[in-house]
């Protein structure tokens, strides 16, 4: 098989540029790979977050060819082999080094979300019907590519104001969850600035799980905010029936 | 005191945030205690978030008959009896409260007709005893864990690689490590500490397991005096990928087999009748491993030198629900949609039974104030452990570790910690860059797997295994030579450094245990002594540092009290 080139970030907060290491294709080989072998033959402290290697863990992420995507789920058969295969770290984070950033933000975000709490008395009986609706939320590997191509945080930076698609999928996965008894929808419209998503579905077309992070998750949560927030009969009743 | 670097101070500190770190921090602050886990990945990213198949609790919600005793008895027979009874005993009778409890902090399980939790059968299991969510179970599991440990207030240190263990007077007093991002050191100072880090598969080439899992654990366990036990036990799953290269040994979930999967060579027979007519696929994972391993050697493996797997059989909507993850790795990864054709799998290196020997009620080590949970603990699986009752393991012996070390520090005063072996630490740490001598770590790490897997694999021999402490012990005196450039902001070839250090120590132990251990038992598979040996039956081995070098010892297995005993008797090594 022929060899390729990979035209790969290298530098830190500071500086930085590319560098061109060109590697044997192997069959099947994924751009995780092809880094891996950039680390043990040409550029051992080449720095490179990973760890399944089967798209289960989220750690992989970089743009490759200007794509957002999972390195590890990345053929390189699926990009053209005649150029070389540029890969740069997410955007949207500043750099630590290499393709390595600095997602801590994220978790820092993560903390402000209140957790599941059971509703007083239930008997802990729950349909499959009801489950698979939230367990689409759940499959979420936290990547954070949705994060790193919505635009209200790419172009914007708006880091301090809004939470981001990953974090409206979880806030979704709890508010939906068929036992849960505490509402986020406060949060969402105060300090998660759910507002400022204008359904662009940026974060759905990268999502590597599927999750149709926009029309599942953020559009029935805003639908909630507005509910709860614009709409006074229905606040009334809810507050009456105690839901 | 050290005031050199960073340092930080908790009650318990835990290494590792998978499923066992994680429940011994839940518990740990629960009980009143300060609390610090330090993880060398982001949070999250543990190996449990790669496990599939399910949680094994003895519910009885699918299979009514079901109960801890039949848990235990499988548990047992699983382990051909070597196991520490007590903790199967404890285990299979607290796995179900640790399932619901799991429940009660949000988890979503499938669910069975009547709305509980849905259970999938599983080899050696008697009964369906595996809750579920689909094919990613340990997602969910750590999901749940690390969103309650962060809302109660744990501290996490992330990207942080600990490389030694400080004591003070015959007990722990901290540890001492770098953060991956920057290359700084740090101390953590602590009352007891729990180490929840996992296992040692990245010691051979085809393994399951990720980067992280270098027997770090085991081997800081070592180093500090404390024994480690019946590391001769490293479980092959019996089917990992095995095309095309870059995913040789990525796991391929047992659930594929508990849902109704299908193994064949590549003439169609359905080879397992041969070796476990009765279970057949979902025989125990030692049984099939060494079928797979055993058709292919005798040339009747599929083109890339493994088993078909097959479960298109089965309605392809049916499949896409109850195994989504191997669906969708199958068509990215391997231009294979399981759905229509059979996978190809073969053996992969997957879990260690053994590691540091710990009291079944308190997973505490020799070692006061250490403590160890999950797989980096021994005793539990004995010689081959049973595919499920891995993340109850990290359940109910990481809340008892977490129970246990929180009161170990109540009644300590904070230990003081040895400037000397900081300075230790630090030289140690830094001499890959003060050398020029072009030993490349990644060079060192892929002599060692191949010298792992080449000489002790499924089936070991005398001859092979001499000849493998011959080479790890040429290896570690290559790794004096071990020499990196760069700087040490986020330096992978500088990590593999430290890790290679674990790894040689940890595949020393096992490589010792594997050539003292003269009879087959689970996992371990002697060439020149194929059966049983009832005398090895009723003995551990057990690894600890004496005079700076390592030293092996048989220690008697403890008694089964009499009612357990009734409980599995007529299996005494029948090799069930």
């Amino acid at each position: 098989m022929p060899n390729v080139t990979l035209r790969i970030f290298r530098g830190d907060r500071e500086s930085g540029k590319t560098a061109d290491y060109e590697i044997p294709l192997t069959p099947g080989m994924v751009v995780l790979d092809a880094l891996h072998y950039v680390q043990k033959y040409q550029a051992a402290d080449l720095a490179v977050r990973w760890n399944c290697k089967a798209g289960k863990c989220g750690s992989c992420s970089a743009e490759v060819n200007g794509r957002p995507r999972l390195t590890c789920k990345t053929r390189m058969d699926s990009l053209p082999q005649d150029k070389p295969i540029t890969i740069l770290p997410m955007k949207s984070f500043p750099v630590i080094k290499d393709l390595v950033t600095d997602v801590s933000w994220n978790y820092k975000v993560n903390k402000k979300i209140p957790a599941f709490q059971p509703r007083p008395g239930t008997d802990w009986k729950m349909w499959q019907k009801d489950v698979d609706r939230v367990q689409e939320f759940r499959k979420c590997i936290e990547c954070f590519l949705c994060q790193n191509v919505c635009h209200v945080l790419r172009d914007h930076d708006k880091h301090e104001e809004f939470g981001g698609p990953r974090f409206f999928v979880r806030i979704a996965g709890l508010e939906m969850h068929p036992l849960d008894g505490v509402s986020r929808t406060a949060l969402l419209k105060k300090e998660l600035g759910l507002g400022l998503c204008n359904i662009t579905k940026c974060c759905t077309e990268v999502c590597p799980e599927e999750i149709h992070i926009t029309n599942n998750a953020i559009i029935p949560l805003k639908e909630r905010v507005v509910d709860e927030f614009y709409d006074p009969v229905l606040r009334l009743v809810r507050k009456i029936r105690g839901a | 005191m050290n005031d050199k670097f960073e340092t930080h101070e908790h009650d318990v500190l835990i290494i590792g945030a998978g499923g066992a770190g994680l429940r011994a921090a839940i518990e740990a602050l629960g009980h009143g205690a300060s609390v610090g886990i330090v993880c060398k990945s982001l949070l999250g990213k543990a190996h449990t978030v790669m496990a599939e198949g399910g949680i094994a609790a003895a519910m009885a919600n699918v299979d009514a008959a079901d109960d801890w005793r039949t848990h235990f008895g499988d548990t047992m027979r699983g382990g051909k009896f070597l196991n520490n009874w007590r903790m199967a005993q404890i285990h299979a009778q607290e796995a179900p409260d640790r399932v619901r409890e799991l429940e009660q902090w949000g988890a979503l399980f499938d669910r069975t007709d009547d709305g509980r939790i849905l259970q999938r059968a599983f080899g050696g299991h008697s009964f369906k005893r595996l809750c579920h969510v689909g094919d990613r179970t340990g997602l969910e599991m750590i999901r749940t864990l690390q969103d309650r440990g962060v809302q109660m207030g744990i501290d996490v240190y992330m990207e942080c690689t600990i490389t030694r263990l400080l004591s003070d007077a015959g007990r722990i007093s901290g540890a001492f490590g770098y953060w991956r991002e920057n290359g700084r050191f740090v101390v953590f100072k602590a009352k007891s500490i729990v180490l929840a880090t996992g296992g040692i598969g990245k010691a051979w080439p085809i393994t399951s397991n990720s980067w992280e899992y270098t027997g770090d654990g085991m081997a800081l366990a070592y180093e500090a005096g404390a024994e480690l036990m019946d590391m001769e036990f490293v479980q092959f799953h019996p089917t990992g990928m095995v095309w095309p290269p870059g995913v040789q040994g990525l796991l391929v979930t047992e659930a594929v087999r508990g849902e109704g999967g299908i193994l064949r060579n590549k003439n169609g027979e359905r080879f397992m009748e041969r070796y476990d007519p009765k279970r057949m696929e979902l025989s125990t994972r030692d049984v099939v491993a060494r079928a797979i391993y055993t058709e292919v050697k005798e040339g009747r493996g599929t083109e890339h030198g493994g088993a078909f797997l097959d479960i298109s059989h089965k309605p392809a909507e049916y499949v896409k629900r109850k195994l989504p993850s191997m669906y969708h790795q199958f068509l990215e990864l391997a231009d294979v949609d399981i759905t229509k054709g059979p996978m190809e799998v073969g053996p992969t290196c997957h879990y260690m039974m053994g590691g540091v020997r710990v009291e079944a009620e308190t997973a505490a080590s020799t070692l006061p104030g250490l403590f160890a949970a999950g797989e980096v603990a021994a005793g539990l699986h004995g010689a081959n452990r049973l595919g499920g009752n891995s993340l109850s393991d990290l359940l109910v012996f990481g809340r008892r570790a977490g129970v246990a070390a929180a009161e170990y520090a109540k009644k300590q005063s904070v230990a003081s910690v040895d400037s000397a072996q900081i300075d230790a630490a630090e030289r140690e740490a830094l001499a890959p860059f003060e050398r020029s001598t072009n030993e490349n770590p990644y060079m060192l790490h892929a002599d060692l797997q191949q010298t792992m897997q080449s000489l002790v694999g499924i089936f070991r021999i005398e001859q092979d295994l001499q000849s493998a402490l011959g080479k790890i012990a040429a290896l570690k005196e290559r790794a004096q030579r071990l020499s990196i450039s760069g700087s040490r902001m986020f330096n992978p070839g500088w990590h593999l450094c430290a890790d290679l250090k674990s790894m040689l120590t940890v595949s020393e132990a096992v490589t010792l245990c594997a050539l003292a251990r003269k009879e087959s038992r689970g996992a371990h598979s002697r060439l020149d002594f194929p059966k049983f040996d009832p005398i090895w039956g009723k003995q551990n081995n057990i690894i600890s540092r004496r005079g700076g070098e390592m030293s092996l010892q048989q220690r008697p297995t403890p008694e089964m009290p009499q009612e357990l005993q009734k409980l599995v008797d007529g299996e005494k090594g029948a090799g069930a």
